[in-house]
């Protein structure tokens, strides 16, 4: 993710525009750099402590306890909520919502703006979405909104976010909340 | 106390190994077989949960041996579907339903199930097609011709075209690996020229066979995997085309970009496991280049060696393995200092040509000639490749074919 949007008419791929892919093992992406993991949490942490309506968007991954990781994962993120003083919006499934959702209350894959539009969202974190819900969501957003996306991703990541985390597990997720604790002492908030 | 190291087996009683091993460490030992029999071996080793057959010549032997695979226990489920439309539905219900799947087709059976590619793209479903080429008619022929690949270039599904049974052997193995990659997970069609592979013998390098794949894993999908509790029903429950509207469109859109933004995230994978998407032959510096991919990259390697030692003209081939992923940028390297790029294809539309232009265009400015080409059996002998470059040189043909 080169630019942050609104990035034009069509959600256009970074990877077949850009040729920019996922990050490498044990790395991370900030918007067009491979970056360390520990540069890009610190950048992410920053992004949601500096920017308005900071809000969490997990999904299905983290809101249903369907393994044991994935209530730990949630544990994690109701307290990476509180460390960044963010609101959370859940995923909880991916059909479209017709008429309309409640954007309050929801936010859905496949008309992801209009949650951010409502809730004039300006930076945001995704977790516990499937990779393919995620990364049409992410296209969507940045081509229709100007918010800052974050992906904390438990698998290889999602080049169409601003910053990328990968292979994000409980003890990824940990580190995730110190960094955050230091940069908002660093902030003085 | 010494480390011990837990050792996995799969249904097959096969030891699991990483793909790393079993593609680049195992010992490995030579036989003597057709393509057909190759592809029996690679999928032996695949740790395969199911497959759907039905005949089409060439593929059907290697169909039927994946059928001999099922009754050994190798694979999990097998059968035959209604047709070519059918087994394309019914491989897509066992990916759906988290199942590692792989099945053969030639030709028109290719067409008759073309409905089906895009499904599995927009599906994010790892399947393995194993396409054995033989072209699109009428009239009839049931030879040597690769003229389906390009109905499905656009479908959303990875292609890999292989040179030889060795290379077939290697990308079907590669294939589920970097196909079922979670920010992959596209189909993936591995090609060959049919007859030409699938039916001659040659010389492969194969490793054990008590050792393979470790299984697929349906819970990195990028999708939901299907169960009792998510049916296909629900999955394809209020669909877009149900819904005309701005967001709906944009959905779609954005289904399709990532679809194929997928395809071009393979790219670090299928590098490392086919050990780069192009293959470079003959002197780097030569002005006469053949971008070529499967058996007509064989040819054009004969015909490089022709030119040299017969006619001092020195010549290289670039070969393409992989066509989706597209190699752009590794093509525009190699292509560099080239003075004339010949494309010889076993088809009539010349559908890599296009390819190659695509590439080209803005980024290269050297002629592609889309020559020779042959199609519906016809064989490309290297003396009608070095023929059609000496012709195009205007110097003296000394060969008469």
């Amino acid at each position: 993710m080169a630019k942050l949007g609104p990035s034009g008419y069509s959600p256009y791929p970074v990877a077949m525009y850009e040729e920019l892919l996922t990050p490498p093992p044990g790395k991370a992406l900030l918007f067009d750099e491979i970056v360390d993991e520990e540069i890009a949490m610190r950048e992410a942490a920053k992004a949601m402590l500096t920017r308005d309506n900071p809000t969490i968007f997990p999904g299905p991954q983290v809101l249903y306890a369907w393994n044991e990781e994935a209530k730990e994962k949630a544990k994690l993120v109701r307290k990476i909520a509180e460390t960044l003083g963010a609101k959370i919006i859940p995923m909880y499934d991916y059909r479209p919502k017709y008429p309309k959702i409640d954007p309050e209350k929801e936010i859905n894959p496949n008309h992801p703006n209009l949650t951010i539009w409502h809730n004039n969202i300006k930076a945001c974190i995704f977790v516990g979405v499937h990779c393919h819900y995620a990364n049409v969501a992410l296209k969507i957003i940045r081509a229709e909104t100007d918010c800052f996306t974050i992906a904390l991703c438990g698998n290889a990541g999602h080049e169409d976010a601003m910053i990328t985390l990968r292979d994000q597990h409980a003890e990824e997720l940990e580190k995730f909340i110190k960094v955050a604790e230091e940069v908002k002492k660093e902030l003085g908030k | 106390m010494e480390k011990t190291e837990q050792v996995q087996y799969n249904r097959a009683g096969q030891r699991i190994v990483s793909p790393d091993y079993l593609l680049f460490e195992a010992p490995r030992e030579k036989y003597f077989m057709t393509g057909s029999e190759v592809v029996k071996e690679a999928v032996k080793r695949a740790s395969v949960d199911a497959s759907v057959s039905y005949p089409i010549t060439p593929q059907s032997e290697a169909a039927h041996l994946i059928g001999e695979l099922w009754v050994e226990g190798y694979v999990g489920v097998y059968f035959r579907g209604e047709s070519e439309f059918g087994v394309m539905s019914e491989v897509a219900g066992c990916s759906m339903a988290g199942a590692r799947t792989v099945t053969t087709t030639s030709g028109p059976g290719t067409l008759r199930a073309m409905e089906n590619f895009p499904m599995w793209a927009g599906s994010r479903l790892p399947i393995q097609l194993i396409l054995m080429a033989r072209g699109v008619n009428a009239p009839l022929t049931i030879q040597p011709d690769n003229l389906e690949m390009a109905f499905l270039l656009d479908t959303g599904c990875m292609i890999w075209h292989a040179e030889t049974a060795q290379e077939l052997f290697d990308m079907i193995l590669a294939g589920f690996v970097v196909a079922e990659q979670p920010d992959v997970h596209v189909p993936i069609i591995t090609s060959i020229d049919g007859f030409f592979i699938s039916h001659t013998r040659e010389a492969v390098m194969l490793p054990p066979d008590d050792i393979a794949l470790p299984p697929y894993d349906p819970y990195r999908s990028p999708m939901v995997p299907l169960d009792m509790e998510m049916s296909p029903g629900r999955f394809l429950r209020d669909p877009f085309v149900m819904k005309s509207n701005y967001v709906s469109y944009a959905t779609h859109t954005s289904w399709q970009f990532e679809v194929r933004a997928a395809i071009e995230r393979a790219k670090p994978y299928a590098k490392h496991y086919l050990r780069g998407l192009i293959e470079e032959f003959g002197d780097p510096e030569a002005e006469i280049a053949f971008v070529a991919s499967g058996t007509a990259a064989a040819q054009a390697k004969e015909a490089t060696l022709m030119l040299l030692h017969e006619e001092g003209v020195k010549a290289r081939v670039v070969r393409l393995k992989t066509i989706r992923p597209f190699p752009t940028k590794e093509l525009i390297e190699a292509l560099r200092g080239a003075k004339y790029v010949f494309v010889p294809e076993f088809n009539v539309i010349g559908w890599l040509e296009r390819e190659v232009r695509r590439a080209l265009y803005g980024n290269l400015d050297v002629p592609v000639i889309g020559s020779p080409r042959v199609a519906g059996g016809m064989t490309m002998p290297p003396e009608i490749i070095v023929k059609e470059v000496l012709q195009f040189l205007g110097k003296e043909v000394k060969h008469v074919v």
